[in-house]
């Protein structure tokens, strides 16, 4: 009995265990069949978007940068070069404690106090996840030590990269410009230029002067290459490469060397230089004095220096001879007296006699001359040789405020100059119109007087002045400035010329010419106004000196240089082109509390033209001096 | 004088069982080369020494009577639970997690002992009660189980836990469990899932979660899962051959040696791979499967059927884990994934099989 019942238990247990056997194994073959499903699904319906996802992990598109182009003065003298160095770079966003890690960075290179404060300033004006230089310049050792130490640092990484640098430093700083890193807003004009893909890896883009202009050019077109990277994000082979395009060379038309003399000329004085070729138009020099030195602004400027330029009252980062609005002073008188001509308002031989001052009719209010006494019976030959203020009162009186504007307008006063870089200002020429659209006011007889001699309302920039004073030595055919010569394909050093605009002319009479530019002539000459500018020249130089007051003075009130201060003296401005009779370059200076232009502007300008035309260097610089003497 | 040699090596084992786990284990090989870079051969020389101890430890035990091995069957749980108690007094912490025990001369991880004792002490004791089991027996056998399993899932080590549950469960399934009991427990487990939720480690309902949104942290916790179905997928039918997995090779697929080994395996062969590598699972379970249908102790079924189960459930995770159906728990592909431990662990299981194949002449006589 109990041996039956254990037999049949036996029995039992096994059908039972032989029947769960049984459903597990058919529980088996479902799984396995729902996993057959599952690896068809993904392998075989899913296969190609799969497949995409893998190709996306594995290919990666690296720009390649291309180089960009070297800036070039016309001689083929190098203004802007690049070099390869090896930075240090850091991701932000990868670094849980910046602070402390560049302390024990520091341990390892060297991380000077700039290094933090620029990069901290970097930090502040970039995204998290870009990757900023920490320390750049790296020497091979200092590469070397880091790269042993690389574990301690993650999200720090050397990078070999160009850099550009400026080897002039501060020569001709505000022609060349520089460059700087990419920030928002270059990024929305990139961007809303279409040339985003263009700008992939490139972290910096011209700022400023031709870098700033000529940016399209320079940068060249943006490679790419296919890259096979692993899960880290290493790169382990190269796929296909289509190589990069250099920017192209830019050839100025710069004279390094002439600008060198023109900027040494100005020695402490603030001030601006634009000497032009009147016959093209190609600027030989660009000076405003004092410059800056752009290797500063290239891996992001640091607070110091920045501040020191930003808030020095010389304002060295304000380019004077494009931004710089100044009354023209006596150096509009040439182009008055060609108006008075023009206009029939004047002849030649008619001569006032000069009493010293002018009166308006009827009213009591005295413009006076600059010589007290007056210069006698003055012709227009001989009110442009000695500057003489009264003949110039009445002419502008005559001609009227609409006359002198149509006249000045066509020699390019109160407009831009349309030079081939950013940030010109337009000066100046006033009108009736535009008095009344200015401030609601009609214009007074009382405003023109005082135009006559290139004050009251009329502005203008050292680059009008130059143009203008290219365009009158061009016999009147105008000058348009600009500062690219030729464009260089950096490969094949295949150089194209950029043609000159053919300028429109203002037609002026040859003989109205002649007496004007004999007149300009005689003002570098004995009882002219700019004496040292011609002393003794195997050339001729006609010019005219001005002199742009900075303090108004009141009625009957005298002006005395020495007992101002600095920087309540008037601006010295110059004209001047030469040879005379064959006009090889023109230019216009301003000095800025130089007195008056024939004192501190004439010297510079005679430095520049001995260089320029006789390829003589100035042997002794006699320190330029305010004179106290009243000659403009 | 060879052919001796032969029939001495080969007298306990099952041809039919050895010659699909050859094949298996021959496979695994070149997977674990292609996965360790395919440049070095150092991980395939060592997943060979490990599989050399394997295989002795399975001939071995094809050679232990099933008799002695249910003799040894209580003091290898005893022994693995004090071990397991040791570990929580005092295991050493890795990756947060205590599981290893120091001896002095070597760490070592207790769970793996129960793989094989939970189910060995399971068919003792339902062999023991084999006159007429009662439901007190089954609460007994819950008792026994749940212990071990609940040490191992404090360490934490969830799928441990859960693969050994599952090995005692199937021991206690195949010895009857009514189906009613069956149906009330799991009925009483969907109602704790909540409770279950609210006990699990914040990383372990991630893994829950990435399983149905994988793409909710790419980076993170769906990394793994969003790397290995690409790599799968990309494979296509014939796979982009041996050696030529892009995702393997240039390390997206995280693990790619150990747990993630299918992704490798996948990529390279394509479906025609997996279904080759099922197919020879398949086989490895029938032959298992008829092992334990022609048993003839309680014991040596139980313990021929759990293995056999356990081996199927080891393999299934593993799978649906990496092709993106399963939560990622911790564990190996067998035979396949680069490791000594669970090769030893499984081949020990095989070669208990082996045993209860080669001596039920023996035992019936």
């Amino acid at each position: 009995m109990m041996v039956g019942q254990a037999l049949r238990d036996q029995q039992r247990e096994l059908t039972v265990f032989r029947n769960r056997l049984l459903l597990s194994g058919l529980l088996i073959v479902v799984a396995f069949v729902i996993l057959l499903a599952r690896f068809s699904w993904l392998q075989v319906v899913q296969r190609s978007y799969y497949h995409t996802l893998a190709e996306q992990n594995r290919i990666s598109v690296v720009p390649v940068v291309p180089n960009r182009g070297l800036i070039l003065d016309r001689n083929g003298t190098v203004l802007a070069a690049n070099y390869s160095a090896y930075t240090l770079e850091v991701t932000p966003s990868k670094v849980p404690s910046m602070e402390r890690a560049i302390d024990e960075l520091a341990t390892v290179i060297d991380v000077t106090a700039r290094d933090r404060r620029r990069f901290k300033k970097l930090q502040e004006e970039s995204k998290n996840f870009e990757s900023l230089p920490i320390r750049t310049r790296l020497t091979e050792e200092e590469v070397a030590r880091f790269a042993v130490n690389r574990y301690r640092f993650p999200g720090f990484e050397i990078k070999a990269r160009p850099f550009r640098s400026y080897p002039r430093g501060e020569v001709a700083s505000h022609a060349i410009g520089y460059i700087g890193r990419i920030n928002e807003a270059d990024v929305k004009r990139i961007d809303s230029q279409g040339l985003a893909t263009n700008y992939k890896g490139t972290d910096h883009i011209g700022k400023l002067g031709i870098e700033g202009a000529y940016e399209k050019e320079l940068h060249g077109v943006t490679g790419s290459e296919q890259v096979e990277i692993d899960a880290g994000g290493r790169a382990i082979r190269a796929l296909s490469r289509s190589e990069p395009i250099s920017g192209n060379n830019l050839v100025l038309t710069l004279d390094l060397e002439l600008q060198k003399v023109a900027e040494e000329a100005f020695q402490e004085f603030r001030g601006a230089l634009v000497a032009i070729d009147p016959k093209t138009g190609e600027i030989l020099a660009l000076v405003s004095k004092p410059g800056f030195d752009p290797n500063l602004f290239v891996d992001g400027i640091d607070p110091q220096n920045w501040d020191a330029l930003n808030n020095s009252p010389d304002k060295p980062l304000n380019n004077r001879a494009l931004r710089g609005q100044y009354p023209p002073g006596s150096t509009i008188k040439p182009f008055m007296g060609l108006a008075g001509l023009e206009y029939k308002k004047r002849t030649p031989e008619y001569a006032i006699s000069d009493p010293g001052f002018f009166s308006l009719p009827g009213v009591p209010h005295r413009y006076r001359d600059h010589k007290k006494d007056g210069h006698g019976s003055v012709n227009l030959h001989k009110a442009i040789v000695v500057s003489c203020d009264t003949y110039f009162y009445g002419l502008a009186t005559e001609l009227g405020i609409d006359s002198i504007h149509r006249y000045l307008t066509q020699f390019g006063f109160g407009q831009p100059t349309g030079i081939d870089i950013e940030g010109e200002t337009q000066g100046l020429a006033p009108s009736q119109e535009w008095k009344q659209r200015r401030f609601k006011q009609k214009w007074y007889a009382g405003d023109t007087v005082s135009i006559g001699i290139g004050q009251g309302y009329l502005l203008t920039t050292p680059l009008q002045l130059a143009a203008a004073t290219a365009t009158l030595a061009n016999n009147g055919r105008v000058v348009h400035p600009r500062l690219l010569k030729a464009l260089q394909n950096a490969q094949t050093l295949e150089t194209r010329e950029i043609q000159s605009q053919e300028g429109e002319v203002v037609a002026i009479k040859p003989e109205h010419l002649a007496l004007i530019k004999a007149a300009m002539v005689d003002v570098t000459r004995p009882g002219g106004t700019a004496v040292r500018a011609g002393q003794g020249a195997p050339y001729t130089v006609a010019a005219k000196t001005g002199t742009a007051q900075v303090i108004g003075m009141k009625q009957g009130e005298s002006y005395n240089e020495k007992k101002i201060k600095e920087e309540h003296r008037d601006h010295a401005l110059f004209i001047a082109f030469a040879p005379a009779d064959d006009p090889k370059l023109a230019m216009a200076i301003l000095v800025e509390n130089g007195g008056h232009g024939g004192s501190t502007a004439a010297p510079i300008a005679r430095e520049v033209f001995d260089f320029y035309l006789l390829k003589k260097k100035p042997v002794v610089k006699q320190p330029l001096v305010v004179e106290d003497e009243q000659s403009d | 004088m060879i052919s001796r040699v032969f029939e001495i090596l080969s007298r306990r084992i099952d041809g039919p069982l050895m010659a699909a786990l050859a094949l298996t284990i021959a496979l695994g090989l070149t997977v674990v080369y292609s996965a360790s870079g395919g440049s070095s051969v150092d991980r395939a020389v060592g997943q060979a020494r490990n599989l050399g101890v394997a295989l002795i430890a399975l001939w071995i035990f094809a050679h232990i009577h099933p008799q002695l091995l249910m003799r040894l069957a209580l003091p290898v749980y005893v022994a693995g639970l004090g071990l397991l108690i040791g570990v929580a007094l005092f295991g050493d912490v890795r990756n947060g997690a205590r599981r290893w025990l120091n001896l002095g001369f070597t760490a070592i991880q207790p769970s793996e002992i129960m793989k094989i004792g939970v189910p060995l002490v399971l068919a003792w004791y339902f062999h023991r009660r084999e006159e007429g089991l009662r439901l007190r027996d089954f609460v007994i056998a819950a008792v026994i189980l749940v212990i071990p399993v609940g040490l191992i899932a404090r360490q934490p080590d969830l799928g441990t836990a859960l693969l050994i549950f599952a090995s005692g469960f199937f021991v206690i399934f195949l010895a009857g469990l009514s189906w009613k009991v069956i149906g009330s427990l799991a009925a009483a487990g969907a109602v704790s899932l909540p409770f279950l939720w609210s006990a699990m480690h914040d990383y372990q309902r991630k893994r829950i979660l990435t399983l149905i949104d994988p793409m909710e942290d790419p980076l993170g916790a769906g990394y793994h899962i969003i790397q290995s179905t690409i790599a799968i997928g990309s494979g296509g039918i014939l796979g982009k051959g041996w050696l030529n997995g892009t995702q393997a090779q240039l390390d997206f697929v995280p693990e790619r040696a150990t747990d993630f080994i299918l992704a490798v395996f996948g990529e390279e062969f394509g479906l025609v791979g997996n279904v080759v590598l099922i197919v020879l699972y398949m086989l490895i379970i029938a032959r298992g499967m008829m092992i334990a249908a022609n048993a003839s102790t309680v014991f040596a079924r139980l313990t021929a059927g759990a293995i056999t189960l356990t081996f199927f459930t080891y393999a299934f995770v593993n799978m649906g884990m990496v092709s993106g159906i399963l939560p990622v728990v911790g564990v190996p592909l067998p035979m396949i994934s680069y490791g000594g431990t669970a090769l030893l662990s499984i081949l020990v299981g095989f070669g208990i099989l082996m045993s209860i194949s080669t001596h039920k002449q023996l035992v019936s006589s």
